[in-house]
């Protein structure tokens, strides 16, 4: 191992053991790793940003079009242009001409997304939950999976009841919503185990890498 | 009863800390997500195309890490052409660091057997640009080389050429790549997700739009045992076990205290 290698680990050990430090109590060595990790991530999304966004987008084009290298180069000015219109926020008198690449965005954004998430969310997910009866109609589902697909259309009923305001929760009404919340416990408390598992992994990562690749306890 | 909360820290420590020295080995069973994700995988003829969004950055490395692993230990050996790319600003040079070292492992090529393109911003316009012409978001790749300089790119254009989009996320870019790549372009989808997003993923499973998906570290677990190469996964959903054991020890223990304390007060 190299040396620069064997710095690289001592200070990721460093670091790993002060952000730790404070599972005892707040101190200097965790802060200094706290802010140490904001300000590196802050820097290196900007660099990269430059470098894999702003030199390859923009700036490649704009000297492109202007060295007269590639005269294409100049429909690539107009959305340049819209973009920098957001730098107009700096300056009281022209802060309006914000307002021209906000409404380029919000509607982009919402002409290319509304089709496709009513299609991929609501379509989709509708479809995927009538079919099973459907495959219950033409017998190729049985058993078990009849069990699935009408737990599965309960679900959905008694969560989306839960979530009907236009009257009040009374008598059917209150059991069917009430049914509803246990699906939407049974929902969160599986979210919540998941994420337990997730942040546990995190953990066991750095445990790991402090155990092998800094101590070499473990293989 | 107050407990020094800093004692569940030391026994969760210690969870971890002891089976990784003693290197316990529990069985893995595979769950029907993952297996579909393999089985998927496993039906592409060589000389397939992967495209592999990772799509995390340092903070989700413990779980997707392993798994991202498995999945181009899997494409090198059955020489499905891999091309990489990330959404994550913060993730290129991890995700070069993996790839060169599976690839340095199996002896694929740079430029023939996979190429990384590394990160572009604006999540929407990449996978809309992808569709039309991946050379229009991606003029070179992550080294800086033209698109249309390396090899195994020449024949690839669009979502066309491309037999199977694989999403490591650690946020919502699953659900974007659903939204825009298979919606749009009706390309076929994988994931591969941290714990904390798994639920959310399980509709798409459910009615097709993710063809497999894995979740977290018991995921990649799985997915090792299935590809045949143990490694970080299997060893750390061992630890895992144990962690999980423990937490349910404590949160039996605190309830039966709870309801103790209660009875005493009344």
């Amino acid at each position: 191992m190299d040396l620069w290698s064997s710095i690289g680990i001592w200070v990721a050990a460093f670091l790993t053991l002060s952000i730790y430090s404070v599972l005892y109590r707040d101190n200097p060595f965790y802060r200094f790793a706290e802010h140490l990790f904001v300000g590196v991530s802050v820097g290196y999304g900007i660099v990269l940003s430059i470098y894999q966004g702003f030199i390859p987008f923009a700036w490649k084009p704009f000297t492109a079009a202007m060295t007269g290298e590639s005269l294409t180069g100049f429909i690539k000015l107009i959305p340049i242009g819209i973009g920098l219109l957001f730098f107009a926020r700096l300056s009281p008198r022209h802060t309006w001409l914000i307002r021209y690449p906000i409404a380029i965005l919000i509607g982009f954004g919402s002409g290319i997304a509304i089709p496709n998430v009513l299609r991929a969310n609501i379509f989709e997910q509708t479809r995927g939950t009538i079919e099973p009866f459907a495959a219950i109609y033409a017998g190729t589902l049985a058993g078990w999976g009849i069990f699935e697909a009408v737990l599965m259309v309960v679900g959905v009923v008694c969560t989306l009841i839960y979530f009907f305001f236009s009257t009040e929760h009374r008598g059917p009404v209150k059991w069917l919503s009430k049914v509803g919340i246990a699906f939407l416990m049974i929902g969160f408390g599986s979210a919540f185990g998941n994420t337990v598992m997730g942040r546990v992994a995190l953990l066991i990562q750095r445990v790991d890498f402090l155990l092998s690749d800094w101590l070499h306890i473990i293989q | 009863m107050n407990m020094d909360r800093r004692i569940v820290f030391i026994l969760v420590a210690l969870a971890v800390i002891i089976p990784m020295l003693l290197s316990v080995n529990l069985p893995v069973s595979v769950s029907e997500p993952t297996q579909k994700f393999y089985d998927y995988v496993e039906s592409l003829p060589a000389g397939s195309t992967i495209m592999i969004g990772f799509d995390y950055g340092p903070s989700s490395l413990a779980e997707l890490n392993p798994m991202a692993k498995a999945l181009l230990k899997q494409c090198f050996d059955k020489d499905i052409r891999v091309i990489g790319m990330t959404l994550v600003v913060d993730a290129p040079t991890l995700v070069s660091a993996l790839i060169q070292e599976v690839a340095a492992e199996k002896g694929a090529v740079e430029g023939e057997d996979y190429v990384f393109l590394g990160y572009r911003p604006g999540e929407i316009q990449v996978m809309l640009g992808i569709g039309t012409d991946i050379a229009s978001v991606y003029d070179t790749d992550y080294n800086g080389t033209a698109i249309s300089e390396i090899p195994m790119m020449q024949n690839i254009t669009n979502y066309d050429q491309i037999d199977l989009l694989v999403d490591f996320a650690s946020s919502d870019t699953v659900e974007s790549w659903i939204i825009y790549a298979n919606v749009q372009y009706n390309q076929k989808i994988a994931a591969g997700v941290t714990g904390v997003i798994i639920a959310q993923m399980f509709p798409y499973l459910q009615t097709g739009q993710l063809v497999g998906l894995l979740s977290g570290i018991l995921g990649a677990a799985e997915y090792e045992n299935l590809v045949g190469a143990p490694a970080k996964g299997m060893q750390w959903i061992n630890v895992e076990s144990f962690v999980h054991l423990l937490i349910v020890v404590l949160v039996i223990v605190g309830n039966i205290t709870y309801f103790i304390h209660r009875s005493r007060e009344a």
